[in-house]
């Protein structure tokens, strides 16, 4: 049996007398294609917030790969191997996006706090930046600064910030939001052609989407898990369709 | 690798160098500089001044400008420096280059020590912190008036020679050279900071605080460092004053300054370099001119300016110089 | 023994009366920097103001010190009004930095305003009769300026408390402060509340500088030199709770009455320190939402 890239275990959170994580288990596989779903408020950003250590857990752990890192702080996370996306465009409005993952790439090597040396030497952590940009389809809008760039290439910018960490764990949340339905797809598509070796979870409302792209779901719902399984058995569950998707068939 | 994305290789490096080379305007600045010295001959003490000054709002340009920390307290390493390099002088050791170095070197560790609460809070709570810094030294140095002199500021202090050669003149000619040249120097050091990977982690702190972590970040430590260069070349300034005026003045602690020199790097524009040079330059004047004419009120003026260039510039007179030529470019290429 | 116990009931006493004060100029503050993020460092200006209004009309005019009080309110809560809709709104969206300038400018402006209109030196004028003596309870003697700045302050301390928790447009300032843009979808005109809230805040700093024109002295630059004063109340207290700035005006008039009394020679040292350390404690403020 090989090791989980992420496991928790027994994760609780409180906000005030609100429980929004409830003994929450879970293991995300080498090389997961992972969704998770619920409904509003179920706690789905608050999970990923305790995994990535913007918010620190009451009890239970989580580890990386058998390590734990319940006790690090975020960017120690990052090191280990751990990227996130935002839900909500959390990006660099005034640098290029060469300029973004090129500052990424700076901080994964370690040569962020070289402050006499000349960036532009650092050659090979441009042409990485570059070619990261270019391998996701947005190398031409590699010289225009992020708040220039339509909303599905800041989307696409998202990942490519979170992929230039070099990342063996990917956690997504609601990648394509607000992206309209014709081209969520093509975000999805980036994300289905990454590397086989990260493990991959994502937050998605549109079902068509999760039950295209992912090999295992985990339903959340009031901070608890509620199933977990395969896409067929999630959908044949009678219970997951009552919470969730019956809900989700309106809309 | 393809010709292709070779091309774009080097396209994508070549813009990382382009932004780091000299620009047109530069050598004029430097040339201006020296122009000074030859023009207003009696002019050099408030040519001192300016240079000092700039300096100063350099270094605020450093972590306001770039690394987006505002601090309403910069003083603090102004006036370590300058009390550092006057205490030097005044008990025995007087030879300028070392008390200069021994001011950026004081100013350097207590922005280290400042680094350790300051990288903790934001927002409002940021400018408390950083004026409470600044009250408490100053407060501190108005009390052991037995060391500084207290109010009357630190007097009969006496630097020596330049170089063991060049005595400080009564027209102020030695201290706008060794100032001129150690203000550049220094740029040239600031140029290097905002042009290497950490000028861009510095960028990436002041576009998006929270993202930084999250890209594996360490934003203590990059706080640290940014907190360690800027008080450094803020302790410089100081000393430099000093050594240029031979007297340290009380109010070189007082919160005033720390909020002058924020008005003269706004007035001049962030996060550009030479914005700081610009404002010291336009308010040191300004405030000559208008202190012949008014004393009591031309703070008034000032205020104007600070209102105006927050709700009418984007930043500042080089921002307004900029979105001005590039307002020219356009119309050309229209008429064309 | 006993005179140790007397200094202390006068500490608490003159301590209290100073923090009450303190919470009435910068309550206002507090609520503006909850509901709008808008970092207002020229706060002090409408306290100023308010002490000229009444320092003016009683030494040039000859009114009566309480006549005067309401039209200071009045007065420096109209001004505010014109201050909000035509300039401060402009930056609401703006950075922090920004709204730091823009409010630092107009410190600078109101100094030299006040300078030209009423000149440089501190203003004089005379308080009424009654409000110079000392009485006497026991063996408790205190100032009858003392006793007023703890009775209006504890009487407006209650009306703020009151209007905020049991009135209806009390609930519309806290629903703003507490999400504005839940308030926007309540239906709330957050804009309008804003502007009223700000009026009578400002009206309250104005109102707290013409009381307290004995206590604090009048010169120009006091905006300046109370600035630090209403940061340490909302920093520490929190933005956006009154009863955290009602805790850190306390806090900060008794230390700072207890520090002149036992140490008078470290002058305003103490509450920077002990500010720092709190600071240090609870970046947050004492009563802050993280």
């Amino acid at each position: 049996m090989t090791t989980a890239a992420l496991k928790t275990h027994g994760l609780n959170k409180n906000f005030g007398g609100l429980k929004v994580t409830q003994d929450v288990k879970f293991e995300l596989p080498v090389g997961a294609r992972h969704a998770l779903i619920g409904p509003n408020g179920a706690g789905k950003t608050t999970f990923i917030n305790l995994l990535t250590g913007l918010l620190s857990a009451d009890s239970g752990t989580i580890e990386l790969d058998g390590r734990p890192i319940t006790d690090l702080p975020a960017h120690q996370r990052v090191k280990r191997g751990l990227a996130r996306t935002f839900q909500i465009n959390t990006l660099f409005p005034d640098l290029t996006p060469l300029e973004a993952v090129t500052l990424a790439a700076c901080e994964r090597h370690g040569t962020s706090r070289q402050w006499f040396p000349a960036l532009a030497n650092r050659k090979e952590l441009i042409e990485e930046a570059y070619a990261l940009l270019a391998e996701l389809g947005i190398g031409d809008q590699a010289h225009r600064l992020t708040r220039h760039l339509a909303y599905g290439h800041q989307r696409v910018l998202e990942i490519a910030l979170a992929l230039a960490t070099r990342p063996h764990v990917l956690l997504l949340d609601e990648p394509a939001a607000g992206v309209p339905a014709h081209e969520s797809g093509i975000l999805y598509e980036v994300i289905s052609a990454l590397p086989k070796e990260i493990a991959v979870l994502f937050i998605e409302h549109d079902m068509d989407l999760v039950f295209r792209f992912a090999s295992h779901i985990t339903v959340l719902v009031s901070g608890r898990v509620l199933r977990e399984g395969p896409p067929a058995e999630i959908a044949e569950d009678p219970e997951v369709r009552a919470v969730y998707l019956g809900t989700a068939a309106h809309g | 690798m393809t010709a292709e994305t070779q091309a774009a290789n080097a396209a994508a490096v070549a813009d990382f160098r382009a932004r780091a080379r000299w620009q047109w305007y530069e050598p004029i600045f430097w040339l201006g500089a020296i122009a000074w010295y030859f023009l207003f001959p009696t002019y050099l003490p408030l040519g001192t001044q300016v240079l000092c000054s700039a300096l100063f709002a350099l270094s605020l340009d450093l972590i306001l400008g770039y690394g987006g920390i505002v601090s309403l307290g910069h003083t603090t390493f102004f006036g370590i420096g300058a009390y550092t390099a006057g205490l030097l002088a005044k008990y025995g050791w007087g030879e300028p280059i070392t008390c200069l170095l021994a001011g950026g070197v004081t100013a350097a560790i207590a922005g280290w020590i400042c680094s350790f609460v300051i990288v903790r809070v934001q927002g409002v709570a940021l400018l408390l912190v950083t004026l409470g810094i600044n009250l408490v030294l100053y407060e501190i140095a108005n009390k052991a008036y037995t060391i500084t002199g207290g109010a009357d500021g630190l007097q009969g202090i006496v630097f020596w020679k330049v170089f063991g050669v060049f005595d400080y003149d009564i027209e102020g000619r030695v201290a706008y050279i060794y100032t001129l040249a150690v203000v550049f120097l220094l740029f040239l050091v600031a140029r290097r900071i905002v042009y290497s990977p950490f000028g861009l982690a510095l960028k990436g702190m002041r576009e998006n605080w929270k993202r930084m972590p999250a890209l594996g970040a360490a934003l203590r430590h990059h706080g640290a460092l940014i907190f360690v260069l800027s008080a450094a070349i803020a302790g410089l300034a100081g000393a430099l004053l000093a050594e240029s005026v031979q007297f340290v003045a009380l109010d070189s602690l007082g919160v005033q300054r720390s909020v002058d020199v924020l008005t003269m790097l706004i007035v001049g524009g962030t996060g550009v370099l030479y914005g700081s040079f610009v404002g010291a330059t336009v308010y040191m004047v300004v405030r000559d001119q208008l202190a012949d004419l008014n004393p009591a009120y031309w703070y008034f003026w000032i205020g104007l300016m600070l209102v105006v260039v927050v709700l009418f510039t984007r930043n500042g007179v080089v921002g307004a110089l900029s979105d001005a030529a590039a307002w020219f470019q356009r119309r050309g290429r229209a008429q064309s | 023994m006993f005179s140790i116990i007397q200094g202390i009931v006068q500490v608490l006493f003159d301590g209290v009366a100073f923090g009450m004060l303190l919470f009435v100029m910068s309550v206002g503050l507090s609520i503006t920097l909850g509901m709008m993020r808008f970092a207002n460092l020229a706060h002090g200006v409408f306290a100023m103001l308010g002490g000229y209004v009444t320092a003016t009309l009683m030494y040039r005019g000859g009114w009566p010190f309480l006549v005067t009080l309401p039209i200071a309110f009045g007065l420096v809560a109209v001004v505010s009004v014109a201050l909000e809709r035509f300039v401060y709104r402009r930056v609401y969206a703006a950075k922090e930095l920004d709204q730091v300038l823009l409010t630092v400018g107009i410190i600078y402006m109101s100094i030299a305003a006040a300078a030209y209109v009423w000149g440089p030196e501190p203003m004089t004028f005379t308080l009424p009769d009654y409000l110079t003596v000392y009485r006497r309870i026991g063996w408790f003697s205190f100032s009858t300026y003392g006793a007023l700045l703890l009775a209006f302050g504890t009487v407006i301390t209650l009306a703020i408390f009151y209007g905020l928790e049991r009135t209806r447009f009390g609930a519309m300032i806290r629903a703003a402060v507490d999400d504005r843009r839940v308030a926007l979808g309540m239906g709330i005109n957050v804009n309008r509340v804003f502007t009223i809230t700000f009026a009578i805040g400002s009206g309250l700093a104005g109102l707290g500088g013409a009381l307290g024109i004995n206590a604090l002295g009048l010169d120009p630059s006091f905006p300046i030199e109370y600035l630090v004063f209403f940061l340490i109340v909302v920093s520490i207290g929190g933005g956006g709770t009154v009863k955290g700035a009602l805790a850190a005006s306390l806090l900060l008039g008794l230390s700072d009455t207890a520090g002149k009394y036992y140490v008078p020679q470290t002058g305003a040292f103490i509450i920077y320190v002990v500010m720092l350390l709190v600071m240090l404690w609870r970046p947050n403020g004492l009563f802050g939402r993280s």
